[in-house]
């Protein structure tokens, strides 16, 4: 049996059938067995797919044979292949990370319902990223958030069950919102098919149902992806969750959700002329400078690593939005890149953070003094992805904001430019916070005893660190699918 | 469906008055009240409104269900009934996770008041270690 053609398929399905099965097997090293299987399927499949549309463009899987604006379709082009190879790829490097780290962070009889959870969970990111239907966006995003919310109780801390219950509430909001929006454009096209609605939409074009569906879908999915000032659930969320999941979350679930709004605003708004009524782009480019800088300040004051680099993760959102709010396509390919580079660079901090919780017991400013001698290789790890959030050149973070500078060149917005590099600034401040303490400050007596760091930790850790400063210098891969892909979303725009 | 265009008439759209209430009522409670339990019922009434909406336009009056026969020319469409079912599992999952979390915040805090378990983390002895 030949099952190439039924890829998209399997790209949802296997992850999907592994989370019962990890629930019936219960024994922990059999449920990780089968989980790590899963993801590093799902990996293979996403590298596959990818190839096959850089090669023959375009593909539509029409799930249970129903054809296209009927049933549901699975479509895969250049821009979701690139967002399910981050994901899938992610989530195979943190699969194997979480077995040593949720160890000492997850009580024993939880671990195989941890990978359950984690399973259904990259299930969802997957199903919101290659399906082609509105609806089905809307009940894969509840799949992955769910699992989320269920994650990130599972942190030590008693705090994390209260930042998991207000994600909850946050989340379930936002996902509402989309519904609601997803229904309003429903009504007004009668089709629930992306490419379908973006076709039919010209005929209904600017009325107020369109108009409040945009208003909807905007707020909704801002939610999700944590654009400032919508971000309060998140920094609890990633400072309280188990280090495993903050690595899979900060580099996967606010790029899907990136993903969703690039999908509605390009595909299904972006023929109509809805942007000409509203001040969208406007909008847009206030709430990403904002985040910008509020976010970068806050984190300078954060007294807590990972909550440090949580309020970085908002202020990187808000890079991704500027690039978005520029509607060219080198704007475009800014966002679509730094969506992809500063998923790499998080999801490498967060591993790397969940290696000092394990070697010193803590993420505290005040507990990691002298990191850079107990920990010299995990310390110099977490720099190079500092850089990297700085974008100093070699590293992923320089190619998108050097992409970014040149999209607002070319709307020849000069004090843009300056604003980039002036928030640049910011992230060395609390970037330098980090050195200062690891480098500058003596040991704390406490932390003499370092765990030894096991394999299954250090060695995808290092892979993704590596990774940081391989995308900061071989740029074909990603620049070459985001400019594709950008300029695929653009077409056929007024 | 050319609501935007006519004139709005009460009885005309009288499900989106009601969804719109039951929206902004619902969005209220999650916002305005700190015990965690009726959060999570604004919450259910939020999500309820998103049925009304689906439903509503689905049915058209003297309808029937969409099963071909000779006695009938009008039928509802019943894409959104299948729609909303799938909604309605999704609250209800969430409702019971919501109520989970809400039992072991209970357990860990002592109480579901939001103000009060803020105000609990604040305390040094708390440390937030236990759980």
């Amino acid at each position: 049996m030949n099952l190439a053609p039924h890829l998209p398929a399997l790209q949802v399905v296997i992850p999907l059938i592994a989370a019962p099965l990890t629930v019936l097997l219960r024994r922990r090293s059999v449920a990780f067995g089968v989980a790590l299987a899963a993801s590093w399927a799902a990996f293979v499949i996403s590298i596959l797919l990818w190839m096959q549309v850089a090669q023959s463009g375009t593909i539509s899987y029409a799930i249970g044979s129903w054809p296209a604006p009927w049933g549901i379709e699975y479509r895969v082009d250049r821009l979701n292949s690139f967002v399910l190879v981050l994901v899938s790829g992610i989530a195979a490097l943190v699969l194997p990370y979480s077995r040593a780290s949720i160890e000492a962070e997850v009580s024993p009889q939880q671990h195989y319902l941890f990978y359950t959870m984690f399973v259904l969970c990259l299930t969802g990111l997957l199903g919101i990223t290659i399906t082609g239907d509105a609806f089905n966006i809307f009940v894969f995003l509840e799949v992955s958030s769910l699992s989320t919310y269920v994650l990130i109780a599972l942190g030590r801390d008693r705090r994390a069950l209260f930042a998991g219950y207000q994600y909850l509430l946050m989340g379930s909001i936002g996902a509402t919102f989309l519904v609601i929006g997803i229904g309003l454009l429903y009504l007004m096209t009668g089709t629930l098919n992306l490419d379908d609605m973006g076709q039919r939409i010209a005929s209904v074009q600017g009325t107020r149902p369109i108009l409040a569906a945009l208003a909807f879908i905007t707020v909704g999915v801002s939610l999700k992806l944590a654009l400032f000032p919508l971000h309060q659930w998140l920094p609890n969320a990633y400072t309280f969750a188990p280090s495993a999941v903050s690595a899979f979350l900060a580099a996967t679930a606010t790029k899907v959700a990136v993903y969703v709004l690039l999908r509605f605003y390009f595909t299904v708004f972006g023929e109509s002329a809805v942007f000409a009524k509203l001040p969208m782009e406007e909008m847009m480019l206030l709430l990403a400078l904002a985040g910008m800088f509020a976010a970068s300040t806050l984190a300078i004051f954060q007294t807590d690593l990972k909550r440090l680099f949580a309020y970085s993760s908002v202020a990187q959102i808000g890079y991704i939005i500027l690039g978005m709010s520029f509607d060219s396509v080198s704007g475009l390919t800014a966002s679509i890149v730094h969506l992809f580079n500063h998923g790499v660079t998080k999801g490498a901090i967060f591993m790397l953070l969940g290696c000092v919780t394990l070697g010193m017991g803590g993420t505290s400013l005040a507990r990691i003094h002298g990191l850079g001698k107990r920990m010299p290789l995990t310390s110099f790890g977490i720099v190079v992805g500092g850089l990297s959030l700085m974008g100093v050149p070699g590293t992923a973070g320089f190619i998108s904001k050097w992409y970014l500078l040149l999209a607002a060149l070319e709307k020849g917005q000069w004090w843009l430019v300056f604003a980039i590099v002036l928030s640049s600034l910011l992230a060395a401040a609390y970037v330098w916070r980090f050195v200062e303490v690891a480098y500058f400050r003596e040991p704390r007596k406490d932390t003499e005893n370092v765990a030894a760091m096991p394999w299954l930790m250090s060695i995808p850790t290092a892979i993704l660190v590596i990774a940081i400063v391989y995308f900061g210098l071989d740029t074909s891969f990603t620049i070459g699918t985001a400019t594709d892909a950008a300029a695929s979303l653009i077409r056929g725009r007024p | 469906m050319t609501g935007a265009t006519t004139h709005m008439t009460l009885s005309g759209h009288f499900t989106y008055f009601i969804m719109v209430f039951l929206m902004i009522a619902g969005l209220f409670i999650v916002i305005s009240r700190s015990n965690l339990i009726k959060k999570l019922v604004g919450l259910g009434i939020f999500q309820t409104s998103v049925y009304l909406l689906y439903i509503a336009p689905g049915k058209l009056i003297g309808g029937t269900a969409p099963i071909l026969s000779d006695a009938f020319t009008v039928y509802s469409n019943p894409l959104p009934h299948v729609l909303i079912l799938t909604a309605i599992v999704v609250g209800v999952a969430t409702l019971a996770l919501g109520l989970a979390l809400v039992v072991r915040i209970r357990e860990a805090y002592d109480t579901i008041e939001e103000d009060e378990i803020l105000e609990r983390d604040l305390k040094p002895e708390g440390d937030g270690k236990t759980k």
